[in-house]
């Protein structure tokens, strides 16, 4: 039996169990159920919907999937339910599981108030594709995460998943890396060099034991991606690292994820396992004679392990410290054997571009950044969560058309690009097209893609300075400028932000930035000044007014804010803002029986600002603080 | 309480470390995940614990303990029953984590990286758990609390008091059955 008839009986298997789902007399309710989901409150959503279902005599079954990205409509549940195109619901937690079992199983009301909309198109209900959030979508690594159950190595195979393995196996290492070569992927990992290259250097290079190590230690805060590809598309993950493997020829694979992700550590594992026992990984793959052993290595939380010369020294049993390069890990990594990192993302497009053609995977994109970025996109937006969409779309198309613009119809003021190492880029900005180069050149990069969208609440000198306390925490401590330098940068910006900046802070922190870029090894050192860069370009008014006038115009700054009740709107006999305040401030005038709120006492957490109600809106900010009436008990 | 006391009896632990290491072959490799199935089993890994790794996987102390300090998942207490983490990544950060974490600090009187005297609560940051969108973001123990607000922060610690209450009931009940 050659290769490919053993993977057509493993095909065979895999749609005699899908189809019997997809075409399932009974009801089948699929429930995302990942971290984002199970945040959202996923698991009581399903343990509800067995309970209905049971309780009514329903026949039906519950499938625990993936995430789709669309985390604002979490717990996202589709409901096949036969008689009715597949529907997708929002916002589904156990109150709203029991009205969609009453209204739509029983009684057949589809529930238009939770609707999204129709996975297929059908006359009688708006389907998906009519939101721009899912219609300007481009899907290629994200394409089945949410729709199949990632425990289920067959729902994967069913649409079509280890086919690209298959292929790959019938073809010469070369000609693999031949293709990934023309396809022209860059490196998702954020620096974008060329995969192809990479994999052509490793297979090239001389060793007994070459090693491909898959980089799942997502430390950038705001960004989860790779985390949803884990858990919601594990086996498209493997069949990229296995490629990889055959095409460099390595039989050893190390998956690097970080051990704040305990799902996808589980995830992934179970994943191999079930992927051992079809014969897809391990000894003699297929009956081929090629044998890949995956083994999973969780990281113990330290940023600078995204870097991939510092991820080899944390496996290799020490401080996750970066290497002097050259020599590059392709020559000399693991155990100074040629060693290939990827990023999560860029294995994950691997499967398609095997199958699919480099020319097809080339179509999407830019000419010179082919393929589709995927972005987690949080902070004010409408509509935040995981966008995947082609290369070279512009920030306001992304921002605006697809993510919903900004919440509350507020302004927006600048969006943060590529997390700690990206820089803030404002409004001017918006018609760059997003991809390695354009990004780069605006002061930003691509980075693992976190976006953070912030509309004209945000402080951008508290922005940067948040960024550098993370960096100078997490720097490693090899180079004296990256180690000593960001805890200079962070004290004068923590400085700035408590109104005891001085004139001359702004040329130091420009002339620290230089030195620290200049000084560091690694790309952590060499890119922890750009927050503070490019606020200092883009938004220089702000640091001006904190230091010059101790003002914070954002009024972010809770050393340069004070709270206070207006006495003119305020109500009598409304305690609404009493109760939230967590330190008790709030008390009650002894003559108008209004509110005011202690100075001394408020910490400035604007709990108050969220509970006033709004035909009042009694509460005001003022910065700098000294503005604020001083009212009495009397 | 009598979990953790017991935690404290040193031969045990270091008699349940050594056979425990045994289970790990002798390779550099395996230091890292010798240090977290420790810190999964005791919540935090004693200080006792590097000399024995460094003897077993022969290097120096100093290097496991240079590698126990450098990562931040390993803590050298005694976690408290209920361990809040506060997420202060980027997207929470901008949502006013800080003041929440101020806030479970006044409330537990303690400060983040911190045990409350009775065992029951610890309280750290982390940089980030990867629900941005359900920001800010507590983590207690393993459920993901999102949409935190301040004054959400004392029902939050008043809601595992009780559940705990109401476990010693039961507790009390089915001794009183029996």
């Amino acid at each position: 039996m050659n290769l490919n008839e053993k993977y057509e009986i493993l095909k065979k298997t895999a749609l005699e169990q899908w189809n019997n789902l997809k075409d399932s007399e009974d009801i089948v309710i699929y429930v995302g159920n990942v971290t984002c989901g199970r945040a959202a409150g996923s698991q009581a959503t399903i343990s509800a919907f067995v309970k209905l279902l049971e309780e009514n005599n329903i026949k039906g079954r519950v499938v625990p999937v993936g995430c789709n990205g669309h985390c604002y409509a979490e717990p996202i549940v589709i409901i096949q339910n036969p008689g009715f195109p597949p529907l997708m619901y929002k916002n589904i937690n156990p109150g709203e599981a029991g009205v969609l079992v009453r209204a739509f199983l029983l009684e057949g009301d589809p529930c238009f108030d939770y609707l999204i909309g129709s996975l297929i198109p059908d006359d009688n209900f708006p389907t998906i594709n009519d939101y721009p959030r899912f219609l300007f979508e481009k899907k290629v690594v994200m394409d089945l995460c949410g729709y199949i159950d990632p425990y289920n190595i067959y729902h994967y195979i069913a649409n079509d998943g280890y086919n690209g393995l298959v292929k790959a196996l019938g073809m010469s290492q070369k000609d693999i890396i031949e293709e990934i070569k023309n396809s022209k992927l860059r490196g998702r990992g954020g620096a974008g060099f060329p995969t192809g290259v990479k994999w052509e250097i490793t297979y090239n290079a001389k060793g007994n034991f070459k090693t491909i190590i898959c980089n799942g230690d997502e430390g950038d805060p705001g960004a989860y991606m790779d985390r949803t590809i884990m858990e919601s598309n594990p086996h498209q993950l493997l069949e990229g690292i296995l490629i990889g493997a055959y095409a460099i020829g390595a039989e050893n694979a190390i998956l690097y994820i970080r051990a704040e992700y305990p799902l996808a550590v589980n995830t992934v594992k179970a994943a191999i396992n079930d992927a051992k026992k079809l014969n897809l990984l391990g000894e003699n793959i297929l009956g081929t004679g090629i044998s890949i052993n995956v083994s999973v290595f969780q990281g113990a939380g330290a940023f600078v392990c995204g870097e991939e010369t510092a991820l080899i020294e944390s496996i290799e049993g020490r401080r996750g410290m970066p290497r002097i390069k050259p020599p590059y890990p392709a020559e000399k990594g693991f155990r100074d054997e040629p060693t290939l990192i990827n990023n999560v993302k860029t294995l994950s497009n691997i499967p398609y571009i095997i199958k699919k053609g480099a020319d097809k995977f080339k179509e999407i994109g830019t000419e010179n950044s082919p393929g589709t970025a995927i972005f987690s996109i949080v902070g004010d937006v409408n509509y935040p969560g995981l966008v995947e969409i082609p290369m070279g779309v512009t920030l306001n198309h992304l921002i605006f058309d697809i993510c919903g613009g900004i919440k509350d119809d507020k302004n927006f003021k600048a969006v943060q690009i590529g997390g700690p190492s990206g820089g803030c880029l404002p409004e001017k900005f918006l018609e760059t097209p997003i991809d390695f180069d354009s990004l780069k050149k605006a002061g930003a990069m691509m980075g693992s893609g976190g976006m953070v969208i912030m509309d004209d609440t945000n402080c951008m000198v508290e922005v940067a300075r948040y960024f550098l306390d993370f960096t100078q925490k997490e720097s490693c401590g090899k180079c004296t400028f990256c180690r000593i330098g960001t805890r200079q940068l962070l004290e004068i910006l923590h400085r700035i932000t408590i109104g005891e900046g001085t004139a001359n802070d702004l040329n130091i922190l420009e002339e620290l930035c230089e030195v620290i870029i200049k000084g560091s090894l690694c790309g952590l050192g060499k890119t922890a000044p750009n927050p503070v860069l490019t606020t200092l370009r883009y938004f220089r008014d702000e640091y001006l007014a904190h230091i010059e006038e101790k003002q914070c115009p954002a009024l972010m700054c809770r050393k340069l804010i004070a709270f206070y009740i207006d006495l003119e709107k305020c109500a009598r006999g409304c305690d609404a803002c009493v109760g939230c305040c967590p330190t008790e401030a709030i008390f009650t005038t002894k003559k108008s029986r209004k509110k005011a709120i202690d100075q001394e006492k408020c910490v400035k957490c604007g709990e108050c600002v969220k509970a006033c109600p709004p035909e009042y809106d009694a509460v005001e900010i003022v910065s700098p603080p000294e503005l604020a009436p001083i009212i009495t008990e009397e | 309480m009598s979990q953790y006391m017991e935690d404290f009896d040193e031969g045990k632990i270091i008699e349940e470390i050594e056979e425990l290491l045994t289970t790990f072959r002798k390779d550099t490799f395996y230091i890292l995940p010798a240090l977290q199935t420790i810190q999964m089993k005791y919540g935090y890994v004693p200080k006792r614990s590097i000399a024995l790794i460094g003897d077993y996987f022969n290097v120096s102390h100093n290097r496991v303990y240079g590698i126990a300090t450098f990562y931040n998942q390993f803590k050298f207490n005694p976690p408290g029953k209920y361990q809040i983490k506060v997420c202060l990544g980027t997207a929470c950060h901008v949502k006013g984590a800080e003041i929440i974490l101020e806030n479970f600090e006044r409330k537990l009187g303690i400060n983040e990286g911190e045990t409350t005297k009775d065992r029951k609560y610890s309280l750290e940051r982390v940089a980030c758990v990867g629900c941005c969108s359900l920001a800010p973001v507590v983590v207690v123990n393993e459920d993901v609390e999102g949409y935190m607000m301040p004054s959400k922060v004392e029902g939050l610690i008043e809601k595992h008091r009780i559940e705990e209450e109401m476990e010693q009931r039961k507790e009390k009940e089915t001794v009183d059955e029996s």
